[in-house]
């Protein structure tokens, strides 16, 4: 049995809206690139929610400010919790245009 | 007896993209939809399935002929269409004997009043998108389309609805014409924007119940999208009040798209300067440099939000090189971090500060964190030894109180320029200028030995007049047109004309039509704009005539 790679981080919503309709969208295309469990959170002990769902990431409504956390599970664990947190602090690469 | 249905009616609303418009009301939507004969559970699960799969794709070909920012709004609506998690508890529905129309409407219910229930008016906002999947799913398993049958609105209509969705704003031909009049919708909804890009007058939060909006299909009616006011069976005083100010709406716009691109001159042929404010490099990109004499001011604070409070010199000289490139050669202002006040940024600015608009601000913090101001100093300095020769790469200093200050600032950058021509590293000194919105440095600009001014109106007014920006409560006070402004105003600009030095306008009153003849009047020549503004600007400068007393 191998063990499953684990990788955790976090990183501040800066853009103007939040979590809202396209960066959302961005946000869980970008999850869905990694064959790992790739999941966020509000608070570092969870509750965590799947970030590759576009309906869970939006029930979510994070706004602006809001620090998300993140962890994921499998083999690209390290690179899913970076590219997370790079697509955040790039702001999701928008104007700020919603 | 009068005729009910001749009685004009004044329907008040709030406009949510301006514009006028004269037709007959449209009430949707209507039309029943064919009755339904549900099946098994397998069989109801597989035609959710199925329309759930047929809208996605229809969906995606509404995308492909939509513009960047319809097919962006598109793009959420086939993400959830493609989630399992949004059709999941109507699936389970299913299991429990329930109808595949009933599991689904009730399963996105239960979707949109969560976004209903938001603080928020964007997410709440978002309940649209989600009945707009409702509905068009809803449609498809009824077997029809979804979309509205052509030929069953009139050209020219004005849609009167609770809301309306995206996917049909998106399905109808806006070149013949109409407008939209909402009961409910919000200005920051995504039709909203829809409509303000394609100029389609729209109106929401109509104050008229269901039943009351339910009568009125097909009455004549006149919408003035500015003021937020729906007019049904307008009488004759009505109608030609309508068509007044629609034609002085229309020949504004035409007169002010006319100026978008001819260089600002008022009426009695006098050059005004008219240049961008821009608050991050993304704003440029759909934009044509050549509506502009240049940038006034590069808000330059999107760079420390977004890297922490922290960005690297070369992070920051490659944002720099951008924007120099995008102006081509005409001249830039950037400011140096203007962060507290309004603007805090964690790590950077001080906490709890008990008036932070009175605290360590703009170049009080720079100096206070002199690492941070020193590099972004040579990054500046750095990045504009990439401008064309003769380009003018400025440098504007933002919250100065005191000379003193700027002494001291200028003794930092020149021992910077000096660290670089030391290292052989290619540099450029750009010019130092600050700007003018402490009243303290207003009032005693014959004491500032700076190369250029910019006045910030926003906070000179606010801290003038003792009015905050934040308070709506005194904003009555905070009129950038007050005689205490507009004297200042006229000082600081003589100052400038007789040290053969520029002074510019950057707050938001240059960006106010209104307001431009009384700053030009003042003895401004230069104004700093958001790219929006621009041609309602020149338009206000070409009907000045400054050979003629002011009021």
């Amino acid at each position: 049995m191998t063990q499953a790679m684990q990788a955790q981080g976090s990183a501040v919503l800066v853009n103007e809206v939040g979590l809202h309709a396209r960066p959302s969208v961005k946000f869980t295309q970008l999850a869905k690139r990694f064959a790992a469990r790739v999941e966020f959170a509000f608070a570092a002990g969870g509750p965590w929610i799947d970030a590759k769902s576009p309906v869970k990431v939006m029930r979510a409504k994070a706004p602006r400010g809001t620090t998300l956390h993140f962890r994921a599970e499998g083999p690209d664990a390290a690179a899913a919790v970076a590219a997370m947190e790079d697509l955040v602090n790039r702001r999701f690469d928008e104007g700020e245009a919603p | 007896m009068t005729d009910r249905r001749s009685a004009e009616r004044r329907i008040a609303g709030r406009p949510a993209s301006p514009g006028y418009a004269a037709g007959a009301l449209y009430v949707g939507p209507i039309g029943a939809r064919a009755e339904r004969t549900a099946g098994d559970p397998a069989a109801e699960r597989a035609a959710l399935q199925a329309a759930i799969e047929a809208a996605a794709e229809a969906l995606r070909d509404l995308a492909q002929g939509a513009g960047v920012q319809a097919a962006g709004i598109l793009e959420l609506q086939v993400a959830f269409l493609e989630d399992e998690v949004l059709a999941e508890p109507a699936y389970a529905a299913i299991e429990q004997g329930v109808p595949a129309q009933q599991a689904w409407a009730a399963a996105l219910d239960v979707e949109i009043a969560g976004y209903e229930a938001s603080e928020d008016e964007y997410f709440r906002a978002r309940a649209a998108d989600l009945h707009d999947i409702r509905e068009r799913v809803l449609g498809l398993l009824h077997g029809g389309g979804g979309a509205e049958p052509a030929g069953a609105v009139p050209a020219g209509a004005i849609w009167l609805a609770p809301d309306i969705t995206p996917s049909r704003f998106l399905a109808f031909d806006w070149a013949r014409g109409g407008a939209i009049a909402l009961t409910g919708g919000s200005p920051t909804s995504h039709v909203a924007m829809l409509a303000r890009a394609r100029g389609v007058p729209m109106v929401v939060g109509l104050q008229a119940t269901a039943g009351e909006t339910g009568g009125l299909h097909l009455a004549p009616a006149v919408l003035d999208a500015r003021s937020g006011e729906l007019v049904v069976h307008p009488g004759a005083a009505a109608r030609a009040n309508f068509e007044q100010a629609a034609r002085s709406y229309a020949e504004s716009a035409g007169r002010a798209a006319a100026h978008l691109h001819a260089a600002a001159c008022t009426a009695d042929g006098t050059r005004i300067r008219v240049l961008l404010n821009v608050a991050e490099p993304a704003d440029l990109e759909t934009l044509d440099p050549s509506i502009c004499d240049g940038i006034g001011l590069v808000r330059t604070e999107f760079l420390f939000e977004r890297h922490g409070g922290q960005p690297d010199e070369a992070t920051q000289v490659a944002c720099y090189e951008r924007i120099l490139e995008w102006a081509a050669g005409r001249p830039v202002t950037f400011r140096t971090l203007d962060a507290g006040g309004d603007k805090p940024i964690p790590g950077l600015t001080i906490d709890g500060e008990s008036n932070p608009f009175l605290g360590v601000r703009g170049l009080r913090l720079s100096l206070l964190r002199p690492g941070v101001f020193r590099r972004q100093l040579r990054a500046l300095a750095r990045a504009a030894a990439s401008a064309p020769a003769g380009a003018e790469v400025k440098l504007m200093l933002p919250m100065v109180t005191l000379a003193a200050e700027l002494t001291h600032a200028r003794a930092i950058l020149d021992d910077e320029i000096a660290g670089l021509a030391a290292a052989a590293i290619a540099h450029r000194r750009p010019a130092l200028g600050i700007m003018v919105e402490v009243p303290a440095a207003a009032l005693a600009i014959d004491t500032f030995d700076a190369e250029f001014l910019s006045i910030g109106s926003n906070d000179l007014v606010q801290y003038l007049a003792a009015a905050g920006r934040d308070n709506a409560a005194v904003a009555g006070l905070a009129d950038p047109l007050q005689p205490a402004v507009l004297r200042v105003l006229a000082q600081v600009c003589r100052h400038a004309a007789a040290s053969g030095i520029e002074a510019s306008l950057c707050g938001d009153a240059a960006g106010d039509p209104r307001a431009v003849p009384a700053l030009l009047h003042a003895g401004l020549r230069v104004l700093s704009v958001a790219a929006p503004a621009v041609a309602q600007v020149k338009a206000a400068i070409a009907a000045v005539d400054l050979g003629r007393a002011h009021d």
